[in-house]
């Protein structure tokens, strides 16, 4: 259905597989996964191939999205943040790749399922834990307990520590997630009015043309949000990576 | 426009209401059937992803940061040392001009000074010559006037004795003329 604005999150099997009674189908989410990853991985590859001293345009594109993670990551996390470097721009490139993409008519947009981004979140997360505890062992609980708090606070102040760490992963995966869903189905309702107007005769093609202008106004905005998104998610991970390497602030 | 607006909102409804209806197996994102499917396969093309981060791209975008820093930093201390290089040329330089000024007017005062002498030298000569000369011309003019005086007594008797003569008819004794000549004159 045209004006269906749901119909492109439709999850389609392309090639079933059951595995125990598990649907492991490769679906049109799976190949856009491997789109992204074939067309990030390509452009960073082929771009730097040169290895030019001085870059072409290509290659400036790829060392401004590294030196632009990296002072992310060396500002949030400091020096030794650095070693989650490959992680933190893995994930920047491949959310902004996944949200670009989705622009495109249509091309299925990973990040637009929940449990996309909140498998990334989870990634980020468990890697901010796992880490703080090899690298502080319990003192990594000094996280909940910020310094230079009254005695008599702790108790009130560290459950909402708790929380707030807890819900970490779902603000992280619910904002991305929210963002393309709703942009997206902004965009979609906007064009299906374009498309009901235009039926409706001369009056109704006039009619189009403020939903049509909306919408390429939105085409625009989704594009900023593409890359906002992708740009909060790392941010967040940065911040988050930081308590795993300093984790009494 | 109210006839267009109406449109819109029943734009609306229309591109909102259908889906529920024809779908009613609720909204994709929340199916948990994709679930595991997505998860699978996230993990093995992020996994994939990372993989080619981690040992091609970022080392090697590492790399070509790293070789411009070090480029750069190389030139910046070729243009130091360069520049160092230049400066002392430039102090060299000031140094040798002003050696050179130095002597120049050295040869300068010298030479001054030896054409002063040399035409100091031509002029004492040329006043003694000129005195020489002076003291010859003098002494002749003196000769000369001399000679004339002496030829002026000389004629004064002639001349004396010739109206002495002829006033009195008879020639003065020669004594007696050159004495009153001599008094005459004098």
């Amino acid at each position: 259905m045209a004006n269906d604005p749901i119909h492109q999150f439709q999850i389609q099997k392309l090639f079933p597989i059951e595995v125990g009674g598990v649907d492991f189908s490769f679906t049109n989410s799976s190949l856009f996964m491997a789109l992204t990853v074939a067309a990030a991985s390509a452009f960073l590859i082929f771009s730097t191939s040169g290895r030019g001293l001085v870059p072409s345009r290509m290659q400036s594109v790829s060392e401004m999205a590294y030196e632009f993670v990296a002072g992310m990551l060396r500002s949030s996390a400091g020096t030794e943040g650095m070693r989650f470097f490959p992680m933190v721009f893995s994930l920047f490139m491949f959310v902004l790749v996944a949200n670009l993409f989705g622009m495109f008519p249509y091309f299925f947009t990973i990040t637009s399922h929940i449990i996309v981004t909140f498998a990334l979140a989870m990634l980020v997360i468990l890697t901010v834990t796992i880490y703080g505890l090899m690298r502080h062992g319990l003192h990594f609980f000094s996280l909940f307990v910020p310094s230079g708090v009254p005695a008599a606070l702790i108790p009130i102040v560290a459950p909402i520590e708790i929380i707030s760490f807890l819900s970490r992963p779902v603000s992280l995966s619910v904002r991305l997630f929210a963002n393309m869903l709703a942009g997206h189905i902004t965009l979609k309702v906007f064009a299906g009015f374009v498309v009901s107007l235009s039926a409706m005769g001369a009056v109704g093609i006039f009619g189009a043309v403020l939903p049509l202008g909306m919408t390429v106004a939105l085409t625009a905005l989704e594009f900023l949000v593409a890359f906002l998104q992708a740009y909060v998610f790392t941010v967040l991970t940065c911040m988050y990576l930081n308590d795993a390497l300093h984790p009494s602030h | 426009m109210a006839s267009q607006t109406h449109s819109n909102t029943e734009g609306t409804h229309e591109a909102i209401d259908v889906p529920a209806g024809e779908h009613g197996a609720g909204f994709p994102p929340f199916d948990s059937n994709t679930f595991a499917s997505q998860i699978l396969w996230l993990a093995i093309f992020f996994g994939l992803f990372y993989w080619i981060m981690k040992n091609v791209a970022v080392p090697r975008l590492a790399g070509i940061l790293e070789d411009r820093k070090d480029r750069i930093a190389g030139d910046l201390a070729e243009a130091n040392r360069l520049k160092q290089e230049t400066d002392a040329a430039i102090a060299a330089y000031e140094q040798a001009l002003a050696e050179a000024r130095n002597k120049a007017h050295g040869i300068a005062a010298e030479t001054r000074a030896k054409l002063k002498a040399e035409n100091e030298a031509r002029r004492e000569k040329a006043e003694a010559d000129l005195a020489v000369k002076l003291a010859a011309a003098e002494s002749n003019i003196a000769d000369i006037k001399a000679k004339a005086l002496s030829q002026v007594g000389e004629i004064a008797g002639e001349t004396t004795s010739a109206l002495v003569e002829a006033l009195v008819g008879k020639a003065p004794k020669e004594a007696d003329l050159s004495k009153a000549v001599k008094a005459a004159m004098n």
